[in-house]
């Protein structure tokens, strides 16, 4: 992957995939690292199938043998000389807080460190091909932050879908806006 | 600035609209968004045939959506075309060029861009 933006539109595939209804991307940056957090509540996973989710030929997609989602994320992290750490519980266990939580930590200094890239864009994405689900979307850096809240929009919108045009646009000025003023 | 009052006066002029579009839509774009996919381009392609479809007006009749691993990991992005009562075209290696010129000879024009179809890349 060439953008660390894109393992996260990967990853928080798996969790609608697993029948979350809510998502949240949580990015943690400070000086030296970069923290991402997708936490999901979907069906979780058995602690047989957590196992052996880093490997290559774990997969839920009935189309081949090979899930490369996870590994290239552990990948890039170990590169930089960090980390995957896995948690999940599965709905068969846990019927009432079910979901899994990934999380990968970075050494932005390290020269293998994957720039995070366009983030924006990953995030438009999701909304406009899971209009039914909701994100909760938080990127901080040191001492400030963006926060957007698939959510509240919803609330704004009263039935009209998110993923309509206009609202997508919407949401990537906005958020394009907020990384100006907030991070620049 | 973007506000929530932009947000709002979107809500009220598409209100009416989304009645109207329900059931209308006749032809699918769809857009492998798998680990393949995306790692092979598909985000850009995805956005390419958003745009597309909004700027050519088509969005009465046109849905773009997106799916997992079609199987052939080796030709994403791949982007599926399914119309009513036609056979569906696959297309292979998409990118943002070749999915502005698929939309505007496909999608607008009705015309199959036929180097870009599998068949023409096997």
């Amino acid at each position: 992957m060439k953008e660390l933006s894109l393992n996260i539109l990967d990853i928080t595939e798996n969790s609608v995939k697993a029948g979350a209804t809510l998502t949240e991307i949580n990015i943690t940056e400070t000086d030296d690292d970069l923290v991402l957090t997708i936490t999901d509540n979907g069906c979780g996973m058995t602690p047989e199938i957590l196992e052996t989710v880093t490997n290559p030929f774990t997969t839920t997609r009935t189309t081949r043998k090979v899930g490369m989602g996870i590994p290239l994320l552990k990948m890039a992290a170990e590169l930089t000389g960090g980390e995957v750490v896995i948690a999940s519980k599965h709905i068969g266990e846990f019927p009432n807080e079910h979901g899994t939580v990934v999380k990968a930590t970075f050494s932005k200094k390290h020269i293998d460190f994957t720039p995070l890239g366009d983030v924006v864009s990953t995030i438009t994405t999701l909304i406009q091909g899971h209009p039914e689900t909701d994100f909760l979307y938080i990127h901080r850096i040191n001492n400030d932050e963006i926060v957007f809240d698939t959510r509240e929009i919803k609330e704004t919108l009263e039935g009209v879908p998110i993923n309509t045009y206009e609202v997508i646009k919407w949401i990537e000025e906005y958020l394009r806006e907020q990384y100006l003023q907030i991070f620049s | 600035m973007k506000s929530l009052a932009e947000l709002q006066a979107i809500k009220e002029r598409m209100k009416d609209k989304v009645i109207l579009r329900e059931g209308v839509n006749a032809t699918r774009v769809v857009v492998g968004m798998a680990t393949c996919g995306i790692a092979a381009g598909a985000r850009p392609v995805l956005n390419t045939f958003v745009e597309e479809v909004n700027a050519l007006g088509l969005m009465e009749t046109v849905t773009v959506s997106q799916t997992g691993c079609i199987g052939l990991c080796q030709y994403e992005p791949i982007v599926e075309i399914y119309e009513s009562g036609k056979e569906k075209v696959t297309y292979v290696k998409v990118d943002a060029e070749k999915a502005k010129r698929i939309a505007n000879e496909h999608l607008k024009g009705g015309k199959v861009v036929n180097e870009y179809t599998i068949g023409a890349n096997q």
